[in-house]
């Protein structure tokens, strides 16, 4: 256990030194400074206000670039270091290729979800301290949310790094999955299937197979428990389960993806070649 | 101590190892040579455990190296032809090579003074940010603290200026006694006195062995 805690120890410690680490943590802190400045807190949209609309927003802008923020800076964690010879060196120690495979996935977690946890927690602060009504119920089930999306792309990345061999081609598959899944799925897929009239509960199980698809769903119920604005799809959803079971499924399920994933990494990344 | 027993490495179509045995023992100090692309490279990384063969085996101690590769780096100190950018700090690598391999940072320190560095004024400093050379020292200093009975060195004096390889060669020769050395090197005359072996290979098989 201590070459795990290791590994994870001193990439969380390079981690924080990098550029694209600071970038990361000033985009999601940055976020929610513009929301206070720009007075989200103060205005009322389709009846959220306060605290509840910030998060709502951040949640939504979340959605788009925690994905790609993650796929980007992991995707080469271990190709880039195969790339450079790092893997090389760094392997020619006694430690075990689960214990490093492992270690490196405990140490990026931590790093990609610190700053979008804090974020959120320095809008509760700041939130608390103007003496806004704080929305825990939605603080504490968004941090779920963004736990699990994180690891499914975590997950993935890892994947992803475990097979590729250069870290270009990394970057491409990644940049390829994420537009796939924010958009492809949406516009191109469903949408074929709607003129192709296909049955309605599979174009729905395709979009709820998309994690992110999943968490935009998600996040809405928690202010629109009867996903009113999702129109007829709602019936869908909620005649299979109820918003409670649909939120855990929320949870469970891209976490449950996250460490698949993670996993069919670490299998292909121990049977091939290391450098 | 090392055993290469029909070592098959292909790369796609290319055969990087084509049925290569050969025995390293105790006090063998070997330098494996030969043309770029000879397999010089396949073979170390083969020990070391990095490549899984298309056919054969390797044992070191008895051991596969691939199944047991904790138990044998144990044993293997690894110095590679570039020293590759870590963007860890001294201080952390140094960190690293001690839990890991239970490596007395203190010794590094000593090895580190003895090849004329010094690293406790660059303690804070990223490892990519030494020159070629301090790179190379520091390396070389990790790998005779970590006192192994095997030493693989592939081009190990390519970023060191005259004095420094002098300082290394005397340095190993005090410190490579019932060890095994492997030298993967383009000039024997460099390591001349201190190998006993010449293995010269070419594509991709032992081509001639000789003792001196």
């Amino acid at each position: 256990m201590k070459n795990l805690y290791l590994i994870a120890y001193l990439d969380l410690k390079e981690s924080i030194r990098a550029k694209w680490f600071l970038v990361y943590s000033l985009v999601f802190g940055g976020l929610i400074a513009l929301f206070f400045i720009a007075g989200v807190t103060e205005s009322q949209v389709m009846g959220f206000s306060g605290l509840s609309r910030l998060l709502l927003m951040y949640i939504q802008i979340t959605i788009v670039i925690l994905p790609i923020f993650i796929l980007i800076t992991t995707v080469r964690s271990i190709s880039g270091d195969r790339d450079n010879h790092i893997l090389e060196y760094m392997l020619s120690f006694p430690i075990s290729l689960k214990q490093y495979y492992w270690g490196k996935i405990i140490g990026r977690f931590i790093t990609v979800y610190i700053p979008v946890l804090f974020a959120m927690i320095i809008a509760i602060l700041y939130g608390a301290m103007k003496g806004a009504d704080i929305p825990w119920s939605i603080f504490f089930l968004y941090t779920g949310l963004l736990f699990s999306l994180s690891s499914t792309f975590l997950g993935i990345a890892f994947f992803i790094s475990s097979f590729v061999k250069s870290s270009e081609v990394a970057l491409g598959i990644a940049f390829f999955i994420w537009i796939f899944l924010l958009a492809f799925i949406d516009i191109a897929l469903i949408s074929l299937m709607m003129q192709q009239r296909f049955n309605e509960g599979f174009i729905i199980f395709i979009a709820m197979i998309n994690p992110m698809e999943l968490f935009r769903v998600a996040a809405i119920s928690l202010f629109d428990p009867e996903l009113t604005v999702m129109g007829p799809v709602a019936f869908y959803i909620l005649d299979l389960m109820s918003q409670k079971g649909f939120v855990l499924l929320s949870i469970a399920y891209p976490l449950l993806l996250g460490i698949l994933f993670a996993w069919f990494g670490y299998t292909i990344f121990k049977r091939k070649d290391l450098v | 101590m090392i055993k290469v027993k029909n070592l098959t490495k292909k790369f796609g179509s290319h055969l990087s190892l084509d049925d290569v045995s050969c025995n390293f023992n105790k006090s063998d100090s070997v330098a494996l040579m030969g043309a770029n692309g000879a397999g010089k490279t396949t073979l170390i990384r083969s020990i070391l455990g990095y490549y899984h063969p298309d056919g054969g085996e390797v044992l070191i101690n008895g051991l596969n190296p691939i199944k047991e590769r904790t138990e044998v780096l144990k044993n293997i100190s690894f110095v590679p032809q570039l020293p590759p950018p870590i963007k860890l700090s001294i201080e952390e690598l140094m960190h690293y090579i001690s839990v890991s391999a239970d490596v007395d940072k203190e010794l590094i320190k000593h090895y580190a003074n003895e090849m004329k560095l010094d690293i406790s004024a660059n303690l804070n400093k990223s490892f990519f940010k030494l020159s070629g050379g301090m790179k190379q020292k520091l390396l070389i200093a990790i790998s005779l603290a970590k006192e192994s009975n095997i030493i693989i060195y592939d081009e190990p004096t390519a970023n060191l200026d005259p004095k420094a390889r002098d300082d290394f060669y005397r340095l190993l020769s005090k410190n490579s006694e019932e060890k095994t050395l492997l030298f993967v090197t383009h000039r024997l005359e460099e390591v001349k006195e201190l190998v006993n072996r010449q293995i010269y290979m070419d594509m991709g098989k032992v081509v001639s062995d000789e003792i001196f």
